[in-house]
Formats: C-alpha cells, sequence, structure tokens
C-alpha cells in the first residue's frame, strides 16, 4: 500500500529525513517510535504532503503510485489521513459543517453526490457513540477550546467518518488521560480492516499496549535504524533510546 | 482651476438654481438650515489629507469627475433588472428612488401605524417633524455633511409611533439608472423610532450606469427610550460608483441600536457612523464585513461617543483585502467624565491576501470617566498556513480552504443581522467575493 523509498526531506535546507525505507501492507500496524527531534512528525507530515517540506530524494509509493507531486487534498482523496499532534483551532467553523465540507469534497473528488444529510448525521451519531462523544460536540467550533483529550478524539472521529485506507497517528496518545487513551485507541480498533492500514508514531510504549502494531521501527536523526516486532517496543520502554544511541555508536 | 475647484464651483452655481426653484418655500425654515450649511461648506471647502479625519484617505481621485448636480429620473428601470437587489422571499415595505427621485411603482409605502415614505413629502405634510429633527443629529462641521444638508431635498423618511413594531423590514434602495453621464447624489434620510417601537431597516445604492456615479449620503436616526433599530447598510455598488456615507444615531435610554456595514463593492466608500449616546441604559452594535478586491478602497470611520452612565457598546468590524485593496478603519470611543460604568468593546481584525493590499487600523479611545470597562483589539494578519494544511489533509481544496477560513474569520460580523433571507444573501456575496461555489449557510 504504501512504500518509502531512500527518502530524503527537510525544510529550509535542512535535511531532516536521511533516507527513510518503509513498506505498508494492507492490514498492518506499523509503530514508529524514537526519541524527540528524530524526525517523526517530519515523515507523517511529509507523507500527507505538507508544501514547507522538500522532498530532496527517494519515493514515496501508495498504491504503486509515485505521490510526492501530488498536493495534500489530492493524497487525501487518495485515502491518506493524517491524526494532527496539534490539531488546528478554526473558530467559526463547526465541527459538523467542517466534516460535511471534508467528505463532500471526498466524493466531489471521487465524482460522486455530496452525502444526503440524514445519511451523513446517522453516521455521525454512530461514530460518536463508538469514540464517547457528547452531542453538543458537533455544533462546536472545530477544536477550539478543546481539551487535549477532545481534541485528539476528535481526530479520531474524523477518521472514523472519513474511513482512510492509510491512516497516520502522530502522537495521538500525547496529552492523554489514561480513560481517553483507551477510548481513542479502542475506535482505532474498531476501524481496522484487513484492507487498511495504520501508522503509530509515538514516543512512549503505553499507546502500543492499547493498539498492538505488527511491526515497530525505531527513527533516529532521520534513519530507520532498527524493525522488529512488537516486542521492540518493550525492550525499548525499559532500556530507554540511549540503548539505541549506544547500539548505533559502536 | 483643478478639478476639485471646478467642482466646488459647479456646486456653489448649483445652489442657486436650487434656490431659485424653491420659490415659496425659499423663506421656510428647513431652508434656512440648507443656506447655513452651504455657507459650511463654502468656507471648508472639500476635506484633504491634511484634515486629521481624512489623513489615509486622497479624494482628489473621486472629486475630480465631471459630475452632474440635477439629475432627473432619466431612464425607466424595469422591476426584473433590479430584482436581484430586493429581499423578495419576504414580505417588505420599500422606499425606491432613481437618478434620486422617488418611484412610486417600485416602492411600498405606509402611513397607517406609522410612516414610511418620502422624506420630501416629511417636508410638505409635518413641519413639526422637521423642525424637530432636520439636521439635528449629524455633525455641523462635516464638509460632506453640509453639502448633503444644502440639497436635501429627498430619501427616505421613516417614523415608528409609540410602542408601534413595524411587521416587516424595510429596504431602501437607491438606485441609478443607465444614465449617459457622471453625477453627484445627495440622498437624505430621517429615521424616527419613537418611544418603545422597532424597526427594522436594509439600505442599499446600485448604480447601473457605467458612468462614474458619487453618492453622498447623509442618514439621521433617532432611536427614542426603549426603541429597537437595525440597520443594515449593503455596499455592493459598480466598480464606477463611489459613496461617502454620514450616518448618526442619537440614542436615548434604554433603546437597542445595531448597525451592520457590509462593504464588499464599489470603487470608493467612506463610513462616517456616529452613535451619540444621550441617556443612559442604552446598548449600541455596530459591526462590519469588508471585502475588498483589485482597485477598491474602504474608509470606516466610526464613534461610539459615550455621555450618560452605564452603556454598553461593542463594535465588530472584520476586513479581508484582495489585490491592491485599501482598507481604512477610525474607531473612535469617546468616554465622557460623567460616563461611569462605561462598557465598551472594539475590535478590527484583519487579513491581507497580497503583498499590494494595505490597511489603516487605528482605535482612538479618549476615556475621561475612571469606573469604566474599555477593550480593543486590532489585528492585521495572513492566512493561518497550519490551518491551511489542516483542512486539506482531510480533503478540502486549496482554494475552498481559504475560503472558509476566511468565511469563519469573517463570520461573526453577521452576528446581529436578523433577517434570514438577508444573511443568505450575505453569505452569497461572501462567497462570490473569495471566488468559490461553497454552501456557506452555515
Amino acid at each position: 500500500m504504501l512504500k518509502v523509498s531512500n527518502l530524503h526531506a527537510g525544510i529550509e535546507g535542512n535535511e531532516i529525513l536521511r533516507g527513510i525505507n518503509l513498506e505498508v501492507k494492507p492490514g498492518e500496524v506499523h509503530a514508529i517510535m524514537g526519541p524527540n527531534g528524530s524526525g517523526k512528525s517530519t515523515l507523517s507530515a511529509v507523507i500527507a504532503g505538507r508544501e514547507d517540506y522538500e522532498v530532496t530524494e527517494g519515493h514515496i509509493d501508495f498504491n504503486h503510485e509515485d505521490i510526492a507531486d501530488l498536493a495534500p487534498e489530492e493524497r487525501a482523496h487518495k485515502g491518506i489521513f493524517l491524526s494532527f499532534q496539534y490539531p488546528i483551532e478554526i473558530p467559526g467553523v463547526t465541527v459538523t459543517n467542517f466534516l460535511k465540507t471534508s467528505i463532500n469534497e471526498m466524493r466531489k473528488a471521487q465524482g460522486l453526490e455530496p452525502m444526503k444529510a440524514n445519511e451523513m448525521l446517522k453516521k455521525m451519531r454512530e461514530k460518536m457513540e463508538l469514540l464517547e462523544m457528547d452531542k453538543g460536540f458537533l455544533s462546536r467550533s472545530l477544536n477550539e477550546g478543546f481539551s487535549g483529550g477532545e481534541k485528539k478524539r476528535n481526530e479520531i472521529f474524523q477518521m472514523a467518518m472519513l474511513e482512510p485506507k492509510l491512516a497516520i497517528l502522530d502522537e495521538t496518545d500525547s496529552g492523554l488521560d489514561i480513560d481517553a487513551l483507551r477510548i481513542v485507541a479502542n475506535g482505532v480498533n474498531k476501524l481496522k480492516s484487513p484492507e487498511n492500514a495504520t501508522i503509530v508514531i509515538t514516543h512512549y510504549q503505553r499507546l502500543l499496549e492499547h493498539i498492538v502494531p505488527d511491526f515497530v521501527h525505531v527513527l533516529y536523526k532521520g534513519r530507520i535504524v532498527k524493525s522488529g516486532r512488537k516486542e521492540l517496543a518493550l525492550e525499548l520502554e525499559s532500556k530507554g533510546y540511549d540503548w539505541i544511541k549506544e547500539e548505533l555508536a559502536v | 482651476m483643478n478639478n476639485v475647484d471646478q467642482l466646488k464651483d459647479k456646486l456653489e452655481s448649483s445652489f442657486i438654481v436650487f434656490e431659485n426653484e424653491l420659490n415659496g418655500q425659499s423663506k421656510s425654515p428647513v431652508h434656512k438650515i440648507r443656506q447655513e450649511a452651504f455657507k459650511v461648506f463654502e468656507e471648508k471647502g472639500f476635506p484633504t489629507k491634511k484634515d486629521e479625519e481624512w489623513r489615509y484617505t486622497n479624494l482628489r481621485p473621486i472629486l475630480k469627475h465631471d459630475y452632474r448636480i440635477f439629475t432627473e429620473n432619466e431612464n425607466p428601470i424595469d422591476f426584473k433588472d433590479v430584482k436581484k437587489y430586493f429581499l423578495t422571499d419576504v414580505d417588505t415595505y420599500k422606499l425606491v428612488f432613481i437618478d434620486g427621485v422617488f418611484s412610486s411603482w417600485l416602492s411600498e409605502t405606509t402611513h397607517s401605524k406609522f410612516d414610511i415614505c418620502t422624506f420630501s413629502s416629511m417636508l410638505d405634510k409635518y413641519e413639526d417633524v422637521s423642525e424637530k429633527y432636520f439636521n439635528k443629529a449629524l455633525p455641523q462641521d462635516e464638509s460632506f455633511v453640509a453639502i448633503n444638508t444644502a440639497f436635501a431635498k429627498e430619501g427616505a423618511f421613516i417614523r415608528i409611533k409609540k410602542n408601534e413594531t413595524v411587521d416587516k423590514p424595510v429596504q431602501v434602495l437607491f438606485f441609478t439608472s443607465k444614465l449617459e453621464h457622471d453625477a453627484f447624489f445627495q440622498p437624505r434620510n430621517l429615521i424616527v423610532v419613537e418611544e418603545n417601537a422597532e424597526v427594522t431597516i436594509v439600505e442599499r445604492h446600485q448604480s447601473l450606469s457605467d458612468h462614474n456615479v458619487l453618492t453622498n449620503s447623509a442618514t439621521e436616526i433617532f432611536a427614542e427610550k426603549s426603541s429597537r433599530l437595525n440597520y443594515y447598510k449593503v455596499q455592493n455598488d459598480g466598480p464606477n460608483a463611489s459613496l461617502i456615507d454620514n450616518t448618526t444615531v442619537q440614542q436615548f435610554g434604554k433603546s437597542v441600536v445595531n448597525i451592520g456595514t457590509f462593504a464588499f463593492g464599489n470603487k470608493f466608500v467612506r463610513n462616517n457612523l456616529n452613535i451619540m449616546i444621550q441617556e443612559e441604559h442604552t446598548e449600541s452594535y455596530m459591526d462590519g464585513i469588508t471585502i475588498l478586491g483589485e482597485g477598491q478602497v474602504v474608509d470606516h470611520h466610526t464613534l461610539a461617543d459615550h455621555k450618560f452612565a452605564n452603556c454598553y457598546s461593542s463594535e465588530l468590524y472584520k476586513g479581508i483585502y484582495d489585490g491592491n485593496s485599501k482598507g481604512i478603519f477610525n474607531g473612535k470611543v469617546m468616554v465622557h467624565p460623567d460616563a461611569q460604568k462605561t462598557n465598551a468593546f472594539q475590535q478590527n481584525n484583519n487579513i491581507l491576501l497580497t503583498d499590494k493590499a494595505s490597511v489603516d487600523t487605528k482605535p482612538q479611545l479618549e476615556i475621561f470617566a475612571d469606573d469604566v470597562k474599555c477593550s480593543h483589539g486590532c489585528t492585521i494578519g495572513q492566512l493561518n498556513e497550519d490551518a491551511m494544511f489542516y483542512m486539506q489533509a482531510r480533503g478540502i481544496p486549496a482554494k475552498e480552504a481559504k475560503a472558509l477560513l476566511l468565511y469563519a474569520f469573517a463570520n461573526d460580523g453577521l452576528r446581529n443581522v436578523k433577517i434570514k433571507e438577508l444573511r443568505k444573501k450575505l453569505n452569497k456575496l461572501i462567497a462570490t467575493k473569495l471566488k468559490v461555489d461553497l454552501d456557506f449557510e452555515l
């Protein structure tokens, strides 16, 4: 589904990603871990198409198509979803209207008619229940005044509504208390299918207790320096990232 | 002689012609006021950038044209040609003027429980009204007000009697027909909302002419005790039309006044909006949305004049500037020594979409009372790039994302628009102005 090969990318001439290789197949959950500043968020932004970053070398293929030159919205239309580490507050646009616009633009790109209002409402109710969200939430301005937990829940709610092929969860666990973490993780797990894939980007192991990865990759200084099964995450948790740094120094 | 002096000269000779045509009326008290006003203009002339109140605006390009001062209703207008400028889903009273002349067949007036008719008929019929109200609200030392007063003859007269609520909105429309020459108009409106009465008014100026049109409009509003007034100005005229709007509200105890100014079009607009608070416990709202493109200038000058205690004023102006457009916001809040417990709020937020667009924003708070709550904030910024990426990442194309963000930014300027159809029309205007086809009925 996603094939990243020898990806180099940076911002304003500073190289942050220095040759990433990553392959994600349908049905898989990949975790990308790494210390602060290792390039985790850059990787997710580059896959999602943030234009501030410049890809200097390598490829990003999505379903056998090079997407490096596509605008963020075109990547979204192909089924890539990025859950933001820091969801943006947009005063004046309600959650409902944002979702309505988002869904209908996605449908437009696929040559479909706008979704019927009652159909949309039904789907919203269903997904909100999944994430244990309150109805009143729909008429609030997008992310404005939301708590950290509400923002993340809202991200996963949007993901549930948009049903992406590839979901990238960028530090979805940050700012969540244990209950919210459970609800969010539960939501993600329920949305999993053999056709879609998930990349979980996280600093800590604790999210991976709830969303169990098939593969764990360690990102350090812009490269994936170690890959393994879910046990790698536990090892990282007990030994810390210094262990990796030392191993690399040898 | 330069073009601006020529226009002054022309106004002087036109005033003599105007007086000669008045015949018997030239001795009336109203005409005395006109003569005095004209003297003010003769002495002061047109304002220049040296005047503090006009320092950001160059009037020369507006005043240089060869305007005709007297224009009769030269070309008929069919309703179908101007239908789009009317609210048509709701029943309304209508006062329609074409080339400065009242158009009875496009209008719907009443004299039953309230007067919704013309300024000229008020002058004819209600001497007591003109004596009590004419030229009593507006500032006397403003050149454009003086010109308007000197030539005051026609416009809207709306008087809502005590305890009456007007059952439907009032539309006041000034059309310029397809004139073959440049023209200068002086519409004069008088609005009196008596004690505990209520009315909602929508005002528009639309030119159908390809020639230069300058409208120098003056509106006096008296909101008496416990009255409620909503007044919406829709400014979306053509690229050859300019508007100087002078509106002053005299606001009395416990009244609630809400003025919305929505500026999307015209070559040049200057709004002088003054709210003069004359008694305690009033509420005043001034809201504005300005969205401009290439070649447009809009200059908002507002005043909330707090002379009495325990009053609330709230001002919210949003501006979006594209191309080489230019915006000015000068918001004055005056709190006099006796106006204790004043609560005055002012906010002006602007987004510049290009390097060539500009805005001068100047909050001007003069506070002479000590127990007051006054706040103001002005911002000038660009579109939030993070928000753009966020929306695009959710599949919303850049153009629509931009429009949605701008719409959301401007939207709270519509907070006090109480006519649903007008909201819809304004939403549509915003969408058109932002060049997108989005359903903005959010």
